[in-house]
């Protein structure tokens, strides 16, 4: 459910590093602990995008595992559960390593020379 | 056709935090100390704060509150009657307002929220267990409401949530009797996903453990400045 504002999010960013060229592709990189339901996310950026430098680009999403660290024992581990917990030490001690992360990892733009003989044509 | 590949590598959130830390700057200044309330719909914010604000001026803590909805001035009307400061603030665009409170608008709102002579502003997000634990807002402390009519299994359910605030309040303990509901596995869920929280059982409804949440409200001030 949060998908359509997370697409908010994602369209601001990669409109500000487009600088008004068109972007044909987006990557992100997002964390599993993030909650992103992919099909989703995809399907409110079309929406978000349209009329805008992003309308038509395609997506890229790169999964980062959701590992977690323990402050005591330094172990790392990934998760497939909401358990932060550490097996050895207890509670209390966990941080996460990787998991959350909610990037806009590059973009794919047209060139302004390229576009402006695109739109001669 | 050619393209070229630009390496961005930034937080999509990174446009709201910058914002957050505006307010954040803005609440520095006039030394208030923020929360930001969260929880589903119905689980009882605003009759927590009829309880727990009630009488907090007379004991030092001036405080007020930005009342977050989708639509309409329910909640601020309710909270009128504790005569503090109560700013309602609306996400409704015309059609649909937003699932909760980000940055921008707890900015557009702050011109309204009488920041130098209040202590505590408390922040009642849009009922939701999803969106607003995305979002900050310049807030020094995320709390949540959670009630014994959601079900045990919700911070496993909405661990974004329940992970993002430091003190989780469990509400309406007064229907315990009356449900099927065993509250040592939602505090056992709490503590797998977020093993730092600090736990709660109120009833807002009795006034049931709203002492311990009204202390903690207090004591808030000196352990966000300290942490500062």
């Amino acid at each position: 459910m949060h998908e359509f504002d997370l697409s908010s999010a994602v369209v601001a960013t990669v409109r500000k590093h487009a600088a008004g060229r068109r972007v044909t592709h987006v990557t992100l990189r997002i964390g599993r602990l993030r909650q992103v339901v992919k099909d989703t996310l995809e399907f409110y950026l079309a929406i978000v995008g349209k009329d805008t430098e992003c309308e038509g680009a395609t997506l890229e999403i790169v999964d980062v595992p959701a590992v977690l660290r323990c402050t005591t024992c330094k172990n790392e581990w990934e998760i497939e559960i909401p358990a932060f917990i550490c097996g050895t030490c207890g509670p209390g001690a966990v941080e996460v390593a990787t998991g959350e992360e909610f990037m806009v990892e590059s973009i794919e733009v047209e060139d302004e020379e390229d576009a402006a003989c695109t739109a001669q044509r | 056709m050619h393209r070229t590949k630009v390496r961005v590598v930034e937080d999509a959130f990174d446009a709201n935090n910058t914002i957050a830390s505006a307010n954040r700057s803005d609440f520095d200044r006039a030394d208030v100390t923020v929360v930001n309330l969260m929880s589903a719909p119905g689980a009882g914010k605003t009759t927590l704060l009829e309880r727990a604000l009630d009488g907090l001026a007379e004991q030092g803590l001036r405080v007020g509150v930005l009342e977050g909805d989708v639509a309409g001035s329910f909640d601020a009307d309710r909270l009128s009657v504790l005569h503090l400061p109560v700013v309602q603030l609306n996400t409704d665009n015309g059609f649909g307002g937003e699932c909760h409170l980000d940055a921008n608008m707890v900015r557009s709102a702050l011109p309204s929220v009488p920041l130098d002579e209040i202590d505590l502003l408390l922040v009642e997000n849009v009922g939701n267990l999803v969106c607003p634990a995305e979002f900050r807002i310049g807030e020094d402390s995320r709390i949540m409401v959670c009630s014994v009519t959601e079900g045990e299994d919700k911070p496993l359910k909405y661990p974004l949530m329940f992970r993002a605030c430091e003190l989780v309040i469990i509400n309406k303990v007064d229907l315990l009797e009356y449900l099927d509901f065993d509250i040592d596995r939602l505090e056992a869920n709490i503590a797998q996903v977020n093993p730092s929280a600090t736990i709660m059982k109120v009833s807002a409804k009795t006034g049931e453990g709203v002492d311990a949440f009204r202390a903690w409200l207090q004591a808030l001030p000196a352990r966000a400045g300290a942490a500062a």
